[in-house]
């Protein structure tokens, strides 16, 4: 990749474009599309975790007073047959966990469509179901790949031998919790079936994605289906596509020419919508006296659905994080009668690197050397795993710029020796990574208007990340002009197609496509009048062959935990990310800090507690589920060091959204243990952890 | 959702006499129990009578110096009393410590002591719960319980008060003032609310269609000097896993008088009549401290997964009065 756009706008603090908006309540979120002749949607789920529904009596329902429709399985449209088992929404009399969508109502009202929903009598043919995970599960596999496509096992020179043969070893087992995403605005859809055409006003993180696969179910031309997202709540990787999407449009089917809305309760989002895996991840390090790693072995055991496969590459950082001649990382799922798990904020390295870089503290003690030290001594030159140079790697930079702001030097590392008020005090810090990817796909348009406006279009979509404004900003600085004379169109499948807001590629994927259609835009026409117009797409990058592409990071956290109670709290974090040019320096804040906020609910909070008996999360709603409050996040910052790296992307920049989260937990974990000399290894780090 | 008529009250005996007369009838203050267990379907009232603007929004001196708190004081307005504050600062705080500012504002008091348990099988109607349904069974004690009792609970249900301001009136001694069809009466706090033992359908001896319209504090000079310390997963917004109520009067190192109530562990607040036994005329000293936790946490009787809250409630009580007395004698 060459030929990095000069950064005018780029790199400057502008606030957000939507801000007022939001802030005012003047941006309309999905289900605020109403109409004055909207109905209303309420599903009604399984109340069994596997089985079949062997009766169906919705007589009672359909009598109520502004029911407009009961979709059950005996009379929902049928959809396509498609290759997820997940949106065949009533397709059959089966259940596949409990939750799972059986029936809705369609009312006038939500309190009527609800009421009805309670009424819809069903009965069961139950089977037996498994819904725990063990490190013994019964029937383990290895998937073909791990997410997206990595392989799931790994070997190299032989890691056993070298365990055997260490100076030094750590052998331990980390786990992780079932964690819901849970982002603020619950999944929201208002479809309409008019005219032969389906609209929906959606909450997600991929507008051309929603409107093929609902083409696609529903048997229409992608053109009569228009999905439009301008405003999204976050997503966290949730919102892709999930049943209630395909439940919407089949009650907007049944009450043609009225407006539906389906907005999901906190409650449905533990069953309906995904969630990250919970990973059981034993780690083996063999060291040399001298502190140089010998041997990594990282093997995982996790969880996917009975009904549908999703393979968490949990293990896959581990391949390139640090130098050592053996290593194995292995991925063995066990298939349960469960919802699919999801991708959530950084699948794989979110997880994997909890367990890894805990594993890294515990590993620099046994060694007697400082963790900042430690990890430096086994920094590898090039990508262990590709055997690719780096396009770029600052983790060192990161990890020492940031021990002098935390004011790592002045640490003595005894741990539980540290004590204020009857608080003891610890810190801790640990290494972040996420690759830098690019979807295919995306294309934009660039179109000159009247007064020297230009706009520019394509179906990205703004999940809360800031893109409104950092694209306008690419835009901007690809036609050489200020960021104001940019009329920035995005979430609306209507518009030219964009790749998913996820796996931080959403600025890489979209803003290449913007470059290159302003590029070809300027030499098309340059002398342009309003009304021309010209496209472009995201470019292949033949660099993606020839080098390992990954952001890096250093997160530090300060800890107390209550000598008498147990309790943890995080009064400091601090993280510094090398994710090469910062579009935007406002947002990109808040997406580092909003990742380490995200990474410390974590640590200390997130679990959903799986019912084993009834097959479903106990704690499903934010009175169980915990996430950090405001007074749970006290100081918290982040900031970069300057990168260069010209093989990414045209703008040079690596994606951010997800770094945050990657390495909080275990900053906090690795924390914990020097304020009490305890190791947790099972998040979240809940008080009776800590007791004694 | 099952629809509902409402009715603003006109007045006690009125709202008394149609809830009595009405057994699907119930009370409605600020809503923010009660509104979430309709959508949940957990609570189906076919009347909903809202007692919140009745005249009950004073907080007045009693004769013989205690102090009236009326049933429709919002959880804010008390918190910030400045006679609360001053003579009750434990009130204060384990109001402070629940909830949210926005839920504290609308929130009433009698609402606030009748809230229901947060039991998650209790508020899941697809879960069997003996106190939503007699007689399905209990989902949490095989089940998810973290949060659940340790003091005083039954096969029956496990279940814990999740009020905090109720434990400060508890340690206090305080009395609720009741209205109903036969007239009034009064109930000290401690005999309001119930054990489960085979009916935890019953939170408390109310009978249908009576109405709390006050909580009187008694006078208790040495709660000048107390607190409420609450411990929980979060630093806000969360119930307590354990919370502690107290207050005590220290002369020359040894304690004269001493209130202790916990929250968090039972059923219903829980007063610790035992510590506060063991502790009078003891020494202010960590040991005594803990020898009375543990002479009144002898009694747990823990579930699978929630024997911490033992030492977790030892150790706060011993931490709270430790710093009551630090207080009071630098
Ligand atoms: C998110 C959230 C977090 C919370 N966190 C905490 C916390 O940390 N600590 C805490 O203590 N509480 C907490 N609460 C609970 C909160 O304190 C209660 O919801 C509130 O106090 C109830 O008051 P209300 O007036 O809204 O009662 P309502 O919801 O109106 O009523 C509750 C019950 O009281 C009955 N009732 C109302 N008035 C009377 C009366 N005069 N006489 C007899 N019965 C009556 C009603 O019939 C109903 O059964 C939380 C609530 C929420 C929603
Ligand atoms: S503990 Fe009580 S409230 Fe909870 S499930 Fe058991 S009976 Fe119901």
């Amino acid at each position: 990749m060459t030929g990095l756009i000069e950064p005018k706008s780029i790199g400057a603090p502008l606030e957000r474009l939507e801000g007022h908006a939001k802030v005012t309540g003047t941006a309309p979120y999905a289900a605020e599309h109403l109409a004055a002749d909207t109905a209303h949607l309420h599903p009604v789920q399984a109340t069994v975790a596997r089985g079949r529904i062997t009766g169906m009596d919705t007589t009672a329902a359909e009598a109520l007073d502004g029911v407009l429709a009961v979709l059950t399985p005996g009379n929902a449209p049928r959809l396509a047959p498609g290759d997820d088992p997940e949106l065949a929404v009533l397709a059959s009399d089966e259940v596949a966990y409990r939750g799972q969508i059986i029936a809705a109502a369609v009312a006038e009202t939500t309190e009527i469509a609800r009421q009805a929903a309670d009424l819809v009598r069903v009965s069961y043919a139950e089977l037996p179901h498994d819904v725990e995970l063990r490190a013994d599960s019964a029937g383990l596999y290895a998937p073909e790949v791990v997410n997206p496509t990595y392989p799931t096992d790994t070997t190299e020179g032989d890691p056993d031998g070298a365990l055997a043969a260490a100076a030094v070893t750590v052998d331990r087992t980390y786990t992780t919790p079932m964690e819901h995403n849970n982002p603020m605005e619950p999944h929201a859809t208002v479809a309409l079936w008019a005219r032969d055409t389906l609209t929906l006003y959606e909450s997600t993180q991929w507008p051309h994605g929603v409107r093929d696969t609902i083409a696609r179910l529903f048997g229409l031309a992608t053109d009569q289906v228009r999905v439009i997202a301008p405003y999204v709540g976050g997503g966290f990787g949730s919102k892709t596509i999930h049943a209630n999407t395909v439940l919407a449009a089949m009650g907007a089917r049944a009450v043609p020419g009225r407006p539906v809305s389906f907005a999901l309760t906190r409650q449905q989002m533990f069953s309906l919508v995904g969630y990250r895996t919970p990973t059981i991840q034993r780690i083996r390090l063999g060291a040399g006296a001298d502190g140089r790693l010998t041997a990594i072995a990282h093997d995982v055991v996790e969880q996917t659905a009975r009904l549908k496969e999703f393979a968490e590459q949990t293990a896959v950082a581990t391949r390139s994080m640090y130098a050592a001649p053996n290593r194995r990382t292995t991925h063995r799922l066990a298939a349960l009668d469960v919802p699919a798990p999801t991708w959530m904020r950084a699948p794989g390295e979110c997880p994997g690197m909890f367990a890894l870089e805990c594993a890294m503290d515990e590993m620099a003690i046994a060694c007697g050397l400082d963790p900042i030290e430690f990890r430096v001594r086994n920094e590898p030159e090039i990508d262990p795993e590709t055997g690719l140079p780096f396009s770029s790697r600052n983790l060192i930079r990161c990890l020492r710029e940031g021990a002098d702001r935390f004011g790592w030097r002045r640490r003595d590392p005894t741990p539980g020796v540290r004590r204020e008020d009857g608080w003891l005090l610890g810190t801790g810090v640990a290494a972040s990574t996420f690759p830098v990817f690019r979807l295919p796909g995306s294309a934009a348009t660039v179109r000159r208007l009247a007064g020297g406006r230009y706009r520019v279009q394509i179906d990205a979509v703004d999940i809360g990340t800031g893109a409104w404004t950092s694209l306008a900003q690419i835009a901007a600085d690809a036609l050489d002009v200020p960021p104001d004379a940019v009329d920035l169109r995005i979430g609306d499948s209507a518009l030219p197609p964009g790749s998913v807001a996820g796996g931080s590629s959403g600025t890489t994927s979209w803003g290449s496509a913007i470059v290159d259609a302003a590029r070809t835009f300027r030499e098309k026409f340059p002398d342009p009048e309003e009304g021309d117009e010209a496209g472009g797409a995201t470019p292949d990058n033949p660099d993606l062959e020839r080098f390992a592409m990954h952001a890096y990071g250093a997160q530090f956290a300060a800890v107390r935990v209550h000598a008498d109670t147990g309790e943890v709290r995080v009064p400091r974090m601090l993280g510094v990310f090398a994710a090469g040019r910062i579009i935007n320096p406002r947002t990109a804040r808040s997406q580092f800090i909003g990742g380490m906020t995200m990474g410390l609910s974590m640590a200390l909070h997130e679990d959903s507690v799986m019912d084993v008996r009834f097959g479903q999360v106990a704690n499903h709603d934010f009175a169980g589920y915990h996430i950090a409050s405001n007074a749970d996040v006290r100081s918290i910052d982040a900031i970069w060091i300057e990168e260069e790296d010209p093989h990414v992307n045209p703008m040079g920049s690596k994606g951010i959204g997800e770094i945050g989260i990657v390495g909080a937990a275990a900053a906090v974990a690795n924390a914990a243990y020097h304020a009490t000399g305890v190791r947790v290894r099972d998040l979240p780090l809940t008080p009776e952890k800590f007791l004694r | 959702m099952i629809p509902f008529d409402y009715q603003r009250a006109e007045d006690t005996r009125s709202a008394v006499a149609t809830v009595t007369a009405r057994p699907g009838a119930a009370f409605l203050g600020a809503g923010t129990n009660l509104v979430d267990h309709l959508k949940l379907g957990v609570a189906a009232p076919d009347l909903l009578v809202d007692v919140s603007h009745l005249p009950f929004d004073m907080i007045e001196p009693l004769a013989g110096g205690g102090v009236r708190i009326g049933a429709t004081v919002r959880n804010s307005d008390l918190a910030v009393d400045p006679v609360i504050r001053q003579r009750y600062p434990m009130v204060s705080a384990a109001l402070l410590s629940g909830a949210s500012g926005q839920l504290r504002n609308v929130a009433t008091t009698a609402g606030n002591l009748m809230q229901r348990t947060r039991c998650p099988y209790f508020q899941d109607v697809t879960t069997p719960c003996n106190k939503r349904r007699p007689g399905s069974g209990c989902s949490a004690l095989e089940g998810y319980h973290r949060d659940h009792a340790i003091l005083g609970a039954s096969r029956h249900c496990v279940a814990v008060h999740p009020s905090d301001l109720a434990v400060a009136l508890t340690a206090l001694g305080a009395v609720v003032q009741v209205e109903g069809v036969k007239g009034a009466r009064s109930i000290p706090i401690i005999d309001l609310y119930r054990l489960p033992d085979d009916a935890p359908q019953h939170d408390t001896v109310l009978e249908h269609g009576e109405l709390i319209t006050a909580v009187d504090l008694p006078a208790l000079p040495m709660a000048t000097r107390s607190t409420y310390r609450k411990v929980r997963d979060r630093a806000s917004y969360a119930f307590a896993l354990v919370s502690v109520a107290a207050a005590v009067d220290v002369e020359r190192g040894t304690v004269r008088d001493v209130r202790v109530a916990l929250g968090g562990v039972a059923h219903k607040p829980w007063r610790a009549r035992r510590a506060e036994e063991a502790l009078r005329g003891a020494p202010a000293t960590d040991d005594a401290f803990r020898a009375a936790a543990e002479a009144e946490l002898a009694g747990a009787r823990p579930l699978r997964d929630n024997a911490f809250k033992v030492p977790m409630a030892r150790n706060t009580i011993v931490a709270t009065l430790r710093e009551l007395t630090r207080r009071e004698e630098p």
